[in-house]
C-alpha cells in the first residue's frame, strides 16, 4: 500500500467534486478508492521502459469540423433549461471575488 | 531605506482569443458584443449528451503561432478536462490541454537596453473560453452570458525569463505583433481578446534560487500591467524586509486603487483533477500537414520591413515604425497602391497619425480614416492647393470623422489663393502698414522677413502658399 486512502482524503476529494458523502458511504468509498490505488501500485511494478506510451485509448483521431457558423440564435430554447433566468441571462447565486 | 538590492523575476501566462468565425467545439458564432446568450447551443452550455467536435482552424492557428515562435509541435496531442465549479463554466470542467499541449519549447526575441534577449516559451495550448459573469452591487445574484463560452483560446506560457516591466511590455508587443501578422488574433486588451496573468517573485540580487511567486490577474492595459508589476514588487520586498514571507496565491489587481488583493478562490494544479477528455479523439499532426501550414505562413514583420526599405525606399527607421503594427502597414500599402508617394504616406502615418493616436490613447486598429482619403489629402497637399498647416488641420478632421479631404477643403474654403493679383494687393497693404519693418529689412535685418510673411499669411487667414508670398514680398520690397 503505497497510497493510503484516509478519511481526510475522502473528505478532500468529495469536497472538490462537490459531493455530500454520508458516514456509511464514506467507508465504502474509502475501500473502493483504496482498491483502485492498490491496483495502480501493482501496475507501477511493471517495467514499461521499452513500451511505447499510449497517449489515447480509442483508435480514432482527427475528427474535425470546418470553421463555419452553423448555429443561429437559440436563446429561448437554451434558457428553457435554466432553473432561473433574468433579462435573457442565467441567474445564479452571487459569485463575487 | 533599502539596504538590499532585489531582482524581479517575471513569467507570463497570456490568453489570446483566436480569430475563428465559429467556436472551438460547436458551430456558434464567436462575434463579440452580441445580445446575451444569442450565440449558444447545447455544446457550449454544457448540456448532458452534447458532443464537442474540434474546429480544424484552431489547430492550424495554433501551429502557425508555434512555428513563428520556434516551438516544437506535439504531433500527437489531445485534450484534457480541467475540473472546477464556477458558474461561468457550465460543464464544470474546462476543455484544455494539460498532458500533451500542441506547442512547447519555443522562444521570442525582444530588444532590451542590454541588447537582444530570448524569452523562452514553455508551452502553448488550445482551450475553450468561459462565459461572462455580470454582478450588480445591489443584487444578491449574478447573471451569466455564455456567448463567450467555447470561444477558442490559446494560452501561451513563458518561462520566468523577464526581469522588468519594460521586458514584459516588449515581449507582449512582439507576441501581439506576431498574432496580428498571422491573422490568428486581434489581441485587444480592452475587449479581452488578449489577457495577461503576471507571475512575479523577487529575490536578492545574485541569488540563484527563485523567491515565492504570486499570480496577478485582471490586467486590462499595458499601463495597468506596468503599474501592477511595480506594485507587486514593492509589496513583496516590503514583506521580506519586515522578515515576513510571500504567500503563493492568486491576486487580483485593482488599477484604481493601485493595489492587489488575494483572491479567495484557491486551487492547486492537482485539485483540477485533469484527465483526458473521452469525447474528443486525439489530434495527429502529420509531417505533410505541418509543412503545408509552414509554407502558408504570411510575411512577418522582419521580412516586411526589409521589403519596405528595398521596394519603397523607406529609411530603416520609417520601415520599422510602420511595420510594428500590421494595421498601419496595411494602411500604408493600400494608400501607396492608390498612388500615394511612399515617403509622404509614411510621414503622415508616422508623424501625424501616431501623434493623434497617442493623444487620444488609441491603437492603430481604431484608425477610422480610409486609405482613399489619405491618398486624396496627399494629392491636395502636393498640388499646393492647401498649405502644410491647413493640410494638418484637415488631417485632424479626417482622423476624427474620416471626412473626404477634397470635399472638406472645398466646403470650408480652405484652398490657398493662387491668384497673384489678390495676393499682390494684400502684400502691398502689409508693406504699407509695416513701413518701419520694411526699413529695417532694407538696412540688412534679414530676420524680419519672416515677420512680413507671417503678416501676409495672417491677412490671408492661412490660405496662401508661403513660398509664393515670399517671392512676391521679395519682388515688391
Amino acid at each position: 500500500m503505497v497510497n493510503k486512502i484516509t478519511d481526510e482524503i475522502i473528505d478532500y476529494v468529495g469536497n472538490l467534486a462537490k459531493l455530500k458523502i454520508s458516514d456509511d458511504e464514506k467507508e465504502q468509498t474509502r475501500k473502493d478508492m483504496q482498491t483502485i490505488m492498490d491496483y495502480i501500485d501493482i501496475l507501477n511494478e511493471l517495467d514499461t521502459r521499452k513500451v511505447e506510451p499510449m497517449f489515447y485509448i480509442f483508435p480514432v483521431h482527427n475528427v474535425f469540423r470546418e470553421d463555419v457558423i452553423t448555429n443561429g440564435d437559440d436563446k429561448a430554447h437554451m434558457l428553457a433549461n435554466a432553473p432561473k433566468q433574468k433579462d435573457g441571462q442565467y441567474q445564479v447565486p452571487k459569485t463575487v471575488e | 531605506m533599502m539596504a538590499r538590492e532585489y531582482e524581479t523575476v517575471i513569467g507570463l501566462e497570456v490568453h489570446v482569443e483566436l480569430a475563428t468565425k465559429s467556436k472551438i467545439f460547436c458551430g456558434c458564432s464567436t462575434e463579440f458584443g452580441g445580445a446575451p446568450n444569442t450565440h449558444t447551443c447545447p455544446v457550449c452550455t454544457g448540456m448532458p449528451g452534447s458532443l464537442p467536435v474540434l474546429n480544424k482552424q484552431v489547430v492550424e492557428y495554433a501551429m502557425a503561432m508555434g512555428f513563428s515562435t520556434h516551438c516544437q509541435i506535439n504531433q500527437n496531442c489531445k485534450f484534457d478536462r480541467k475540473n472546477y465549479f464556477y458558474p461561468d463554466n457550465p460543464q464544470n470542467y474546462q476543455i484544455s490541454q494539460f498532458y500533451l499541449p500542441i506547442c512547447y519549447d519555443g522562444w521570442i526575441e525582444i530588444e532590451t537596453k542590454e541588447g537582444r534577449k530570448k524569452i523562452r516559451i514553455h508551452e502553448m495550448h488550445m482551450e475553450e473560453d468561459s462565459g461572462k459573469l455580470l454582478h450588480n452591487e445591489w443584487e444578491d445574484f449574478s447573471l451569466v452570458d455564455y456567448n463567450r463560452s467555447g470561444v477558442p483560446l490559446m494560452e501561451i506560457v513563458s518561462e520566468p525569463d523577464m526581469r522588468s516591466s519594460e521586458e514584459v511590455i516588449n515581449y507582449l508587443d512582439r507576441l501581439r505583433m506576431l498574432a496580428q501578422y498571422l491573422g490568428v488574433s486581434d489581441c485587444k486588451l480592452q475587449e479581452g481578446s488578449m489577457r495577461v496573468d503576471v507571475n512575479l517573485s523577487v529575490r536578492e540580487k545574485k541569488r540563484k534560487i527563485f523567491g515565492t511567486r504570486t499570480e496577478m490577474k485582471n490586467l486590462n492595459s499595458f499601463k495597468a500591467i506596468a503599474r501592477a508589476i511595480a506594485g507587486e514588487r514593492e509589496r513583496q520586498i516590503d514583506l521580506l524586509e519586515r522578515g515576513r514571507q510571500v504567500v503563493q496565491e492568486t491576486r487580483r489587481w485593482d488599477d484604481m486603487k493601485e493595489y492587489s488583493y488575494a483572491m479567495r478562490f484557491k486551487e492547486d494544479t492537482k485539485d483540477y483533477r485533469y484527465f483526458p477528455d473521452p469525447d474528443l479523439p486525439s489530434v495527429m499532426i502529420s509531417d505533410e500537414w505541418m509543412e503545408s501550414i509552414r509554407a502558408s505562413l504570411p510575411e512577418l514583420q522582419p521580412e516586411k520591413q526589409a521589403r519596405y526599405e528595398r521596394d519603397f525606399r523607406l529609411p530603416t527607421y520609417d520601415a520599422a515604425i510602420i511595420t510594428a503594427s500590421k494595421h498601419l502597414a496595411d494602411l500604408f500599402e493600400q494608400t501607396v497602391a492608390l498612388g500615394g508617394n511612399p515617403k509622404k504616406v509614411s510621414n503622415w502615418l508616422m508623424v501625424e497619425t501616431l501623434r493623434l493616436l497617442k493623444k487620444h490613447g488609441e491603437e492603430p486598429e481604431q484608425i477610422r480614416f480610409s486609405p482613399e482619403h489619405l491618398a486624396k489629402l496627399i494629392t491636395v497637399a502636393e498640388q499646393g492647393s492647401v498649405n502644410n498647416r491647413i493640410a494638418k488641420e484637415v488631417f485632424e478632421k479626417m482622423y476624427e470623422e474620416d471626412v473626404d479631404p477634397e470635399v472638406y477643403v472645398k466646403e470650408h474654403e480652405l484652398t490657398s489663393v493662387h491668384d497673384a493679383s489678390v495676393l499682390k494687393e494684400v502684400v502691398k497693404q502689409v508693406l504699407e502698414n509695416n513701413f518701419k519693418v520694411v526699413e529695417e529689412y532694407r538696412n540688412g535685418k534679414a530676420k524680419v522677413f519672416c515677420f512680413l510673411v507671417g503678416q501676409v499669411m495672417k491677412e490671408m487667414q492661412g490660405k496662401a502658399n508661403p513660398t509664393m508670398v515670399g517671392e512676391l514680398l521679395r519682388k515688391m520690397i
